[in-house]
């Protein structure tokens, strides 16, 4: 009796922090759906800010942060998967790999007002690529970098040993056993490492901050080495900059409502990937590394 | 170690004085077994003696073990496969290996089979699925399969995948399988199919398997190895290692007294 009395409050416990949770999320959701909904316009989502940035529409910002949200993505995918096939596959175990474990769990913790400064540094001063979409994309790269690796060498370690030792022993060489089995494999957790990666870099102010954000920018990026504007940013400058801040925090709001629903398009893009691939590949009676 | 009368067959691999080490645990002991060609040669002992240490330094995935060392040869169409200069992808395509518990690929059962022939480099799609085809039907799957190749392999039951992964064994043309208790997992009526496989396959692949089930040995093999505490104990035809064992432990181990 008493076991069960202890049992049912164990269990209301559990609802309560899920349903808090919920509720801190959907609150989320509403508010900046509510607040935003009426700046919401096609003009807002297709024109160019006018007056100062109290009217007309934010086209360049989501321009910018998609391009900027790529960039990071396509710089360190490669980066990070390759870095995680090695330590995996090649130096598991070896003492260099945990060094570089360690290192990479570390840079995981560092604040990106950090990397902003980095970026500034290295690619926009050291480089030569001023502030840019190369440079912005390269310094949000580095930041997602340790989350992309980190996914990558769990979904690596989650396939089984035993495929690797079906390839080798019909005579694959060890890169046709990384090609062909274990990324395909490990792809669906790869890919949770970029959905996590995307909305941070989408939604990061400081890594921008000094190496590719503008506070205004006149038509759209056309090359590389084109400053943008960017959502983020842009919501920070509406709400610290300007003369008309009644208008601007609408239209900040509006911002705001924007990026989580390109946060959420570009997530689900992945997602639909991975779970392509996830059915593609079955779901047998191996572990599988979930989201 | 005593070679019988009998054993007319020539050796297709041969151990020499094989001692096999994990860190300092000492797990294979001057080990001297042949396994004969177009023959089925079952490993046989406890828990423990060392059977899959064994049948995993024949294609060498022995190396896959961290901080492992062999000493001694194992020969291997004149050459010792330990030599610096063997080529482990064609030592592992002339040596197949199907394991305990069924692994095929999370890919579909046509791509499990074409796999092997598509890392050899063949991309020619008609001799892909031809050797597809007889691959399944060398193991005994293709009827069961034919009309769902493109499904994933994962939806077979355990016997079906097994045979699955005799079949990509299969696929790259081996001339030694080695079967690691490959019906470990395996209801009686998969294991019955498994064997009837290999009695078949013994007449074009020379077959060393692992089995801890000593009526497996006796029905499948003509030469039974019985290995003990990494010791190989007796080697002999399947006959008479069953009927007349030399050795007091064998004898205790066939009557059941340990295992
Ligand atoms: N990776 C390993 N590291 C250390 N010892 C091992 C390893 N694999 C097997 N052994 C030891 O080697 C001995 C033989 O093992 P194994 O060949 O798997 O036996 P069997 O297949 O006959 O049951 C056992 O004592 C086992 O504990
Ligand atoms: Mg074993």
């Amino acid at each position: 009796m008493k076991n069960k009395i202890i049992q049912a409050c164990g269990f209301a416990l559990l609802s309560a922090c899920m349903i808090i949770t919920a509720l801190f999320l959907a609150g989320i959701i509403y508010f900046i759906a509510v607040n935003g909904r009426q700046a919401l316009s096609w003009q807002f989502l297709t024109a160019p800010p006018l007056n100062g940035m109290s009217a007309g529409g934010v086209a360049p910002a989501i321009v910018g942060t998609f391009y900027l949200t790529m960039g990071s993505v396509i710089f360190a995918l490669p980066l990070g998967v390759g870095c995680a096939v090695y330590l995996q596959e090649y130096s598991a175990g070896g003492r260099m790999s945990d060094i570089i474990r360690v290192a990479v769990n570390n840079l995981a913790g560092v604040p990106s007002v950090v990397f902003g400064l980095f970026g500034l540094g290295i690619f926009v001063k050291f480089l030569g690529f001023g502030v840019s979409i190369l440079s912005g994309s390269l310094t949000l790269g580095i930041l997602i970098l340790p989350g992309i690796i980190s996914a990558s060498q769990e979904a690596l370690l989650a396939v089984p040993v035993s495929f690797k030792e079906a390839s080798l022993a019909i005579g694959a060489t060890k890169w046709q056993t990384i090609k062909r089995i274990i990324l395909p494999c490990a792809l669906p957790g790869i890919l949770t490492g970029v959905i996590l990666g995307i909305g941070r870099a989408a939604g990061e102010t400081a890594p921008i901050l000094f190496t590719a954000a503008a506070f205004y920018k006149r038509g759209y990026p056309n090359s590389l080495f084109s400053e943008v504007m960017a959502l983020p940013y842009h919501i920070y400058a509406l709400m610290t900059e300007g003369v008309n801040p009644e208008k601007q925090t609408a239209i900040a709001y509006g911002c705001a409502l924007i990026l989580v629903a390109m946060v959420a398009l570009m997530s689900s893009l992945a997602i639909f990937i991975r779970n392509k691939y996830r059915s593609a590949y079955g779901n047998g009676p191996r572990r599988n590394y979930n989201a | 170690m005593e070679m019988d009368p009998a054993a007319i067959t020539t050796p297709k691999i041969k151990t020499e004085n094989l001692n096999f080490f994990y860190g300092g645990f000492h797990a294979l002991k001057n080990i001297n077994l042949n396994v004969h060609e177009m023959q089925v040669t079952a490993l046989i002992g406890p828990s423990g003696c060392g059977k899959s240490t064994l049948i995993r330094l024949f294609n060498r995935m022995s190396d896959m073990t961290p901080k492992t060392r062999a000493e001694g040869k194992i020969m291997f169409e004149g050459g010792n496969i330990f030599d610096a200069k063997t080529d482990l992808v064609k030592l592992r395509r002339n040596i197949g290996m199907v394991f305990q518990k069924p692994n095929p690929f999370p890919k579909t059962i046509f791509q499990n089979i074409s796999y092997g022939p598509e890392i050899q480099g063949c991309k020619d799609k008609d001799f892909i699925y031809h050797r597809v085809e007889e691959s399944l039907k060398k193991a005994a799957l293709w009827d069961d399969v034919k009309t769902r190749l493109h499904s994933s392999a994962l939806g077979m039951s355990g016997g079906q995948q097994q045979r699955l992964c005799i079949a990509r064994a299969l696929a790259v043309e081996p001339k030694v399988i080695l079967f690691d208790e490959p019906c470990a997992s395996l209801d009686p009526i998969s294991t019955a199919k498994i064997e009837e496989l290999i009695l078949e396959l013994k007449k074009n692949y020379t077959i060393l398997i692992v089995t801890h089930n000593m009526q497996q040995a006796s029905r499948v093999s003509d030469y039974t190895a019985f290995m003990y505490l990494g010791n190989l104990i007796e080697f002999g035809q399947t006959d008479r290692v069953f009927t007349v064992p030399k050795d007091k432990k064998t004898e205790e181990y066939l009557s059941g007294v340990f295992g």
